[in-house]
């Protein structure tokens, strides 16, 4: 990101890079309905509304969030830790380019709007089935702020990772590792699904699964694609990485699921897109596709070994989102200190090209994300649950979250149901089978 | 020779089957089914249209077993299916004329004996 800000000519908004970075930020917008598919699919059917709806509950606080303080505190001022208040309800956000992009600095806020909104949406997944909704709303609020704009300052606000030298294409400290170790801390805060060690608790829709991760990978050409913030080329290597990366993931998941259970299976596929996404989102515009493809098949290895122990703990980090994303992420971060390439990004070679200082920038950052995003959710959901309880009773969490949170089934058949037609008189009942 | 019928809360349906398992009772069937037993309605809201669910989701197991395993079956429907509130469900109990295995054509407590393994 830093290369892509110094190399363009500040002062003149582009009408190319423009239009590119008005689609990407819709196509990582439908990154989080993306996500609700794929989260719905993998937990049981009772739980499929809830678990949807804490993704689109992403978009409306966090979005709502980010235009009154977070992208202020992410993205106005060089602070090392924080940013300033002077873009706070978006003052100063306006057609004029952002400072070192050639797009309009409102495009630049609602690109950054839909990275702060799928993270939120990310944590969430450690929490699907027995986290209280109204609970769950207060929490995104303030991890979206307190959590989320703090890591975005640090790796491409201009905090101390970015000034210092941390290179960060597009998002694997503040949407990765961020969300990844928020979510560990996220689960063991609010605790077990009281099923959870006792019961085979399987995804009740392997197709919403694949349909998800299919569109989160379409959205992802834009998440990264977009990072460069123009149409120049570490957006161009970025894209074509972000395909290339994920395929070699998915045939070393394949011959992994083949060694441990002789088969190949498809949430096992799934995982392995999101994966590979995750692996080249900090590294996409900075190391050669080689070296890329590299990194889709290396990405896997730690992942999916999280992602066979975890179960056998009794973390109930319900969709592991620690494996999937704070795992990949930290893959990818160190990666692009091993092997980033002045002559393909022109900001930095990595220790394989004689630069051993672009590690030690690379490793403080997976050494820092990780222990704030864990320490700071740990410290918020603390606080949030002295004021109101975070989960729901065993009895509601039996019922299923989507009847008692919502009033609604995903699957509802309408068979005995009565509609209570509003009358004059008050409420009247009708037999659904027989409606006036 | 009897069939036990027991519908209980799908959340339950794993506990009664390890109590059935418990009480070596190795051979059932189960259904999803909807009923009404006088636990109280659940309001829904689609858009405008606001209706009262009248049909719970329950599971129907199907037992078919030996006089001497009645008392056990039910002792394990209830343990494994109790929660203490309105809507737990029911069991009850039928005499059955005749039972048939089908690979051997044994009848009647050969038929719901399961074979030892």
């Amino acid at each position: 990101m830093i290369g892509a800000l110094n190399l363009l000519a500040a002062g003149k908004v582009d009408t190319g890079d423009t239009a590119w970075m008005l689609a990407a930020t819709a196509l990582v917008l439908m990154m989080t309905p993306a996500l609700g598919l794929f989260y719905a699919g993998l937990v049981r059917s009772k739980n499929t509304l809830n678990t949807f709806m804490m993704c689109i509950a992403a978009i409306a606080v966090a979005g709502v969030m980010w235009a009154f303080v977070g992208y202020s505190l992410a993205f106005d001022g060089s602070g090392d830790l924080i940013g300033g208040l002077h873009n706070t309800f978006l003052q100063g956000v306006n057609f004029a380019p952002r400072d070192g992009t050639t797009i309009p600095h409102l495009v630049f806020m609602a690109f950054q709007a839909t990275f702060c909104i799928i993270t939120v949406a990310l944590v969430s997944g450690a929490v699907v089935e027995r986290m209280r909704f109204g609970a769950f709303l207060v929490f995104a609020a303030l991890w979206s702020v307190l959590v989320y704009a703090v890591l975005a300052h640090w790796a491409f606000g201009g905090g101390w990772l970015i000034s210092g030298g941390t290179l960060d294409f597009a998002g694997g400290v503040p949407v990765e590792m961020g969300s990844g170790f928020s979510a560990l801390a996220a689960a063991l805060v609010v605790g077990a699904r009281k099923d959870y060690g006792r019961q085979a608790l399987l995804p009740h829709n392997a197709v919403y699964v694949l349909l998800g991760a299919g569109l989160l990978w379409f959205g992802w050409f834009g998440f990264n694609g977009g990072s460069g913030f123009s149409t120049g080329n570490p957006s161009v290597l970025a894209f074509t990485n972000t395909l290339l990366t994920p395929a070699c993931t998915l045939i070393v998941w394949f011959a992994l699921d083949l060694i441990r259970g002789r088969q190949v299976t498809a949430i096992g596929a799934a995982t392995a897109i999101i994966v590979g996404c995750v692996g080249i989102t900090p590294a996409g515009g900075f190391i050669s596709p080689g070296w890329a493809m590299l990194l889709g098949a290396l990405a896997a290895l730690p992942s999916y070994a999280v992602i066979v122990l975890r179960p056998r703990t009794r973390v109930d980090e319900t969709l592991d989102v620690l494996a999937a994303h704070g795992i990949a992420g930290f893959t990818g971060i160190l990666f692009i200190g091993l092997f980033a390439q002045n002559s393909w990004n022109g900001v930095s070679d990595g220790l394989l090209y004689g630069n051993a200082a672009q590690l030690g920038h690379q490793a403080l950052a997976a050494l820092a994300a990780p222990v704030y995003a864990f320490g700071m959710t740990f410290l918020l959901l603390k606080a949030i649950g002295l004021v109101m309880p975070l989960r729901a009773t065993e009895r509601e969490e039996a019922l299923g979250m989507d009847v008692v949170a919502h009033g609604e089934e995903a699957y509802a058949t309408g068979e005995g149901a009565i509609l209570i037609a509003p009358d004059a008189d008050g409420e009247v009942e009708v037999p659904v089978a027989n409606p006036v | 020779v009897k069939l036990v019928i027991g519908i209980v809360r799908p959340e339950k349906a794993n506990d009664v089957l390890e109590a059935l398992y418990r009480a070596e009772v190795r051979g059932f069937s189960i259904s999803r089914v909807q009923g009404h037993g006088g636990e109280l309605d659940r309001v829904e809201t689609y858009r405008g249209t606001t209706v009262k669910m009248g049909l719970s989701e329950k599971v129907r197991f199907e037992v078919a077993v030996s006089d001497p395993f009645v008392q056990p079956t039910i002792d394990a429907l209830c343990e494994g299916g109790r929660t203490g509130e309105v809507g737990d469900g029911k069991i009850m109990v039928l005499p059955l004329e005749r039972v048939v295995r089908i690979r051997t054509g044994e009848t009647d407590d050969l038929a719901v004996t399961p074979v030892a393994a």
